[in-house]
């Protein structure tokens, strides 16, 4: 008797806790699936040939807004450069090499630190380093290093998570035929943390193309009657012209700030698909 | 022939110590040519780091402390001027756990020749296939060469480990328990396999369980909290072994 009452007592508990979870997934779940709707139900009305692909006429109120999915493009393409080696040889060396300790894990806990620091903070860095002391004045360069410098402890620390993860085994292994560091990390070591690393990678550089802050103050303009011809040129970038069409003009169409809204969330989906998609590859060649 | 010839490791007086804890006191042994020599010991006796002695895989952990020698083949070890990369294809190894990279069959026993500069993929495929006949696992592998080692049972797993650490040729083959992880049959299998392979190279072999010992080992040394209690033919050690502390591990009574 007690027995059958305790077993009703736990499963009511099971189901009570079962229906919760379920309940706030539902609610993560919606609030993602609500921001999506939102963005394509208001912003799909945009979308033509000419919005993608024009040059913006009448401050952006007409043509398109092509000058701007190219600028955060080619952005991103420049803070890959710098930040992908950079931040993945970083993690190799600290997971790898360095000798454990206090000024190890002195440095591990900075740059744990630095992936805090707001981005309005990289902002004013950028400014103050790259424009002015080195003098790259605005420009699609002082932006791209400063988005890398935001993005490079995202880097590391995927890089080392992964690095970590990866069996002690397989590196005594390849050490027992002779290999040299090097070759284990570049043969074993780097192929088996490749999906953490390409993961960890694409979620930085798709918050780096959705950052205003970092690019106000070192290189983005509003209006550019040219597309930049180099990394030293001004640039126009997407997050800058969605916080331009939403506040600075007022006789904007609600529906072209959407559109442009709608255009950055589908590059950055994109970018996580492309990663999802190599990961599940890698993985599959590994199992 | 001199001792020269017929040694192929010797150690003398080898110490070794964990951040000034002592784990392995003053070992003198002297491992010959193309046999098995079983190490025995219970657990933290010291077997495993004595084995990893051996092709300096104790370098790679902080805090290690070493005097004494071991040389191969005459030459000191741990001579600052010994190129680890060729003494570690000199001295394979085998570990406790199957631990197959999560590559394919192929790569897996190409590693090694390609670590050291082969390339060709004709000449790979032909040290493949040798080193996988030696292991004696070519026959249930070779129509999936291009197979993820993992999918292997952990029988074959250990066997390809064997056959890659073979695919550079090494003379001195380091096995450290390489049948704790696996059943009697895949145990079995090793053991003939370990039988075959004393032809053409040393078989240094640490080893929990006394009977392997027994059934492969022509020379057995007994390890007892970092020291060296006994060496000698392993049917003198089982069947007659001077050291009171030899004898009670063998018959059971701690371990």
């Amino acid at each position: 008797m007690l027995r059958h009452e305790w077993r009703r007592d736990g499963t009511g508990a099971e189901a009570v806790a079962k229906s919760l979870v379920i309940a706030l997934a539902g609610v993560a779940a919606a609030a993602a699936l609500a921001l999506l709707g939102l963005v394509v139900v208001k912003g799909i009305g945009a979308i033509s040939w000419t919005f993608l692909s024009g040059m913006p006429v009448n401050r952006g109120i007409e043509g398109g807004i092509f000058p701007s999915i190219f600028g955060t493009f080619y952005l991103l393409v420049l803070t890959a450069l710098v930040c992908l080696p950079v931040g993945i040889m970083a993690g190799v060396y600290l997971t790898e090499y360095a000798r454990p300790g206090r000024l190890l894990s002195l440095v591990n806990g900075a740059i744990l630190n630095l992936a805090g620091v707001p981005s309005i903070v990289y902002g004013l860095f950028g400014l103050a380093f790259f424009v002015l002391f080195l003098r790259l004045g605005s420009s699609l360069l002082a932006a791209a290093l400063t988005l890398a410098c935001m993005t490079l402890p995202v880097v590391v620390t995927a890089t080392r998570e992964s690095l970590l993860a990866v069996p002690q085994s397989y590196r005594e292994a390849a050490w027992a035929l002779g290999a040299t560091r090097w070759q284990t990390i570049r043969s074993v070591v780097l192929p088996a943390a490749r999906s953490g690393i390409i993961t960890g990678a694409v979620l930085g550089l798709s918050r780096a193309a959705g950052e205003t802050a970092p690019i106000l103050a070192t290189g983005v303009a509003f209006v550019l009657p040219r597309l930049p011809s180099g990394p030293t040129d001004r640039f126009m970038a997407l997050p800058y012209t969605i916080y331009i069409f939403a506040t600075q003009i007022p006789d904007m169409p609600k529906e072209r700030m959407w559109g442009a809204a709608l255009v950055l969330l589908a590059m950055v989906t994109s970018a996580n698909l492309l990663a999802t998609f190599l990961r599940s590859k890698t993985q599959r060649r590994q199992a | 022939m001199t001792a020269e010839l017929t040694t192929a490791l010797a150690t003398e007086g080898f110490c070794l110590s964990f951040d000034g804890r002592p784990v392995l006191r003053d070992i003198s042994l002297t491992l010959r040519r193309n046999t098995v020599t079983a190490l025995i010991g219970p657990s933290g006796s010291g077997k495993s780091t004595l084995l990893r002695g051996f092709n300096r895989m104790n370098d790679h952990l902080a805090g290690v402390g070493i005097s004494g020698r071991i040389t191969f083949g005459g030459r000191e070890i741990y001579d600052p001027s010994t190129d680890l990369a060729q003494l570690r294809t000199k001295i394979g190894m085998v570990f406790q756990r199957p631990n197959p990279f999560p590559k394919s069959i192929f790569d897996n026993v190409a590693y090694g020749p390609w670590v050291h500069g082969v390339r060709q993929r004709r000449q790979l495929a032909s040290i493949v296939e040798r080193s996988l006949r030696r292991a004696a696992l070519w026959e249930e592998v070779r129509d999936r060469l291009g197979q993820s080692a993992l999918e292997l049972s952990g029988g074959q797993q250990q066997r390809l480990c064997i056959a890659r650490s073979l695919a550079v040729d090494p003379e001195v083959l380091l096995m450290d328990e390489p049948c704790s992880a696996l059943d009697p049959a895949a145990t079995q299998k090793i053991e003939d396999l370990i039988e075959e392979l004393k032809r053409e190279v040393t078989v240094v072999i640490a080893t929990h369980n006394l009977q392997q010992a027994a059934r492969i080992s022509e020379q057995t040394a007994f390890l007892l909290a970092g020291e060296l209690i006994e060496f000698g033919p392993t049917s003198e050690v089982f069947t007659a072994p001077r050291d009171p502390r030899t004898n009670e591990y063998i018959t059971g009574r701690f371990g």
